[in-house]
């Protein structure tokens, strides 16, 4: 699904990661973990194509990103949710429209899909929150919208860039469970993540594997996880 | 159907929730719209310079074309007689259909403007002027120069081509001006669009750059701004060509008081050209939102 080999990435002469090699086979669960600034977001948008490798490779689906167009990429994105760090939301729009957006741009915003939209709402806890600004949501409610909105287009692929960054424990927890629960429907998930009792408390749920970042390349975390 | 057509249609339909997608910025809008108005607006004028510059050099032009005069200047006493011999010259000259002295008041009509309206004309040296309608073709000129002065010395015959050309001249490059006029008011209007559209597009970087994480193509993103803009020209232009119409139908009629300011505006079917500006401004307007929002978007991951 995704798959990077020797990928590096510079930027303005300083390299960020070197040599990166990771396999997302379906269905599998992926923690990556590393020190603030170690380049794990870095590593995340090479893997939505936000950032192009300077040097090696970037498969997504099949397909090397370097050739991609600006509508294959457009295409892939959609089978990628990504829930970011920042969430990035349209501050002008609701929550509802909001999680919305991917079926609007993808021209899925059908009535059919607006009623999945409603479940979706009901399942991450914010039915009553469907016509609120982004702005008068909690961090932790900000969050389970972005993982609503990563999840509608029923990707392929589930990246989460510390989604628990901003949020407290049982929140945490209720974001991971859902993520659990996606990955238990055949979703591969990705999660970055510096938050170390969050990957031992997954892992007591769902066989993960967890990758770290060091010194700019990837490698197995040790034993301790 | 064409895509040409399927554009602007799908544009004018437009997808609600594209357009919202793009907060309402406004300064951009007001700028656009008010841009539009007023290069509506001059454009208006221009065509109504072009129009009556044409009717002008085409009113010229055929006036002109087939008619001379022939200006008897004689001493006292021998102008009756040369104007009997140029008539007789005339009558007899091929390529001429028709000629006829003018009478006292037609001559003093002529002068009025310049002496007034009683002018003696009896006690002025004023020549006989002769009205000649040529046929097609005319007549060979040099030929009848040459009899005219063998019959009546005080004859000088003037089929108006020394001072026809340069008028006739002057309003073609009037028209011509009013046409470079028009190009240069649409290109205007299309810097001044690309400008605001740079504006917006810059002011929803942001936007922009969500909207293509969630996988939406520069497609998409280019035709909310390009419907709104398009949108946006479309009304300002339309008022200030309302306005324009208005103030050209409000124009002095100067047909009595001056040749020139006759028939500044439209007629007839020309009225219906001012219509044709509000959907070049909204043409100018997509094209130059369209172009400037890929531009944006390919500098754009």
């Amino acid at each position: 699904m995704i798959e990077l080999a020797n990928a590096a990435f510079s930027y303005g002469g300083t390299e960020i990661l070197t040599d990166v090699n990771l396999g997302l086979v379906p269905g599998s669960f992926h923690f990556l973990t590393g020190p603030s600034g170690s380049g794990k977001t870095t590593l995340l948008r090479l893997c939505f194509m936000e950032l192009l490798p300077s040097a090696g490779q970037v498969n997504i689906f099949g397909r090397d990103v370097c050739s991609m167009t600006r509508d294959e990429v457009a295409e892939a994105r959609r089978r990628i949710g990504v829930v970011h760090q920042d969430c990035k939301f349209l501050d002008h729009l609701s929550i509802a429209d909001n999680i919305a957006l991917p079926l609007d741009v993808s021209g899925r915003d059908t009535e059919a899909e607006r009623a999945n939209l409603d479940e979706l709402l009901a399942w991450v806890g914010l039915s009553h929150r469907a016509s609120a600004l982004p702005a008068q949501l909690s961090g932790g409610e900000r969050q389970r919208a972005a993982l609503a909105r990563a999840v509608i287009m029923s990707p392929d692929v589930i990246i989460a860039d510390e989604p628990t960054g901003n949020i407290d424990w049982e929140m945490a927890q209720r974001l991971l469970r859902l993520l659990i629960e996606l990955n238990r429907m055949g979703k591969t998930v990705l999660i970055a993540t510096h938050d170390l009792n969050l990957i031992r408390s997954a892992k007591a749920h769902v066989s993960a594997r967890v990758l770290r970042l060091h010194q700019r390349r990837l490698q197995a975390a040790g034993a301790e996880l | 159907m064409s895509r040409l057509l399927r554009l602007p249609i799908t544009m004018l339909l437009g997808d609600k929730q594209a357009d919202r997608v793009v907060p309402p910025s406004g300064h951009t809008a007001w700028l656009t719209s008010f841009s539009a108005g007023a290069m509506a607006f001059l454009a208006v004028f221009a065509l109504a310079m072009a129009m009556a510059s044409g009717r002008l050099a085409d009113r010229w032009s055929a006036e002109l074309a087939r008619t001379a005069t022939v200006r008897v200047s004689a001493p006292e006493g021998q102008q009756d007689a040369q104007v009997k011999a140029v008539l007789r010259v005339l009558s007899t000259t091929p390529g001429i259909k028709s000629a006829r002295p003018l009478s006292d008041a037609e001559q003093r009509k002529l002068l009025e403007p310049w002496f007034g309206p009683d002018l003696p004309l009896d006690s002025l040296p004023v020549p006989r002027l002769i009205e000649v309608q040529e046929d097609d073709p005319g007549p060979d000129v040099q030929g009848l120069r040459l009899r005219l002065a063998a019959e009546a010395p005080g004859a000088v015959f003037d089929d108006h081509t020394r001072w026809r050309e340069p008028l006739v001249r002057a309003a073609r490059r009037l028209r011509f001006l009013a046409g470079l006029a028009m190009l240069l008011i649409s290109l205007s209007t299309a810097a001044m669009i690309t400008l605001a559209a740079n504006a917006s597009l810059a002011a929803n970087a942001t936007v922009i750059s969500v909207l293509r994480l969630v996988g939406a193509t520069d497609a998409y993103i280019a035709r909310a701004f390009v419907r709104r803009f398009t949108l946006r020209a479309l009304a300002g232009a339309t008022a200030g060509t309302l306005a324009a119409v208005a103030a050209v139908l409000m124009l002095p009629n100067a047909a009595e008081e001056g040749a020139f300011l006759s028939g500044m505006g439209f007629q007839g079917l020309s009225w219906l050209l001012p219509l044709t500006v509000p959907f070049l401004a909204a043409f100018v307007a997509f094209w130059s939102t369209r172009r400037a929002a890929f531009r944006t978007l390919r500098g754009l991951s």
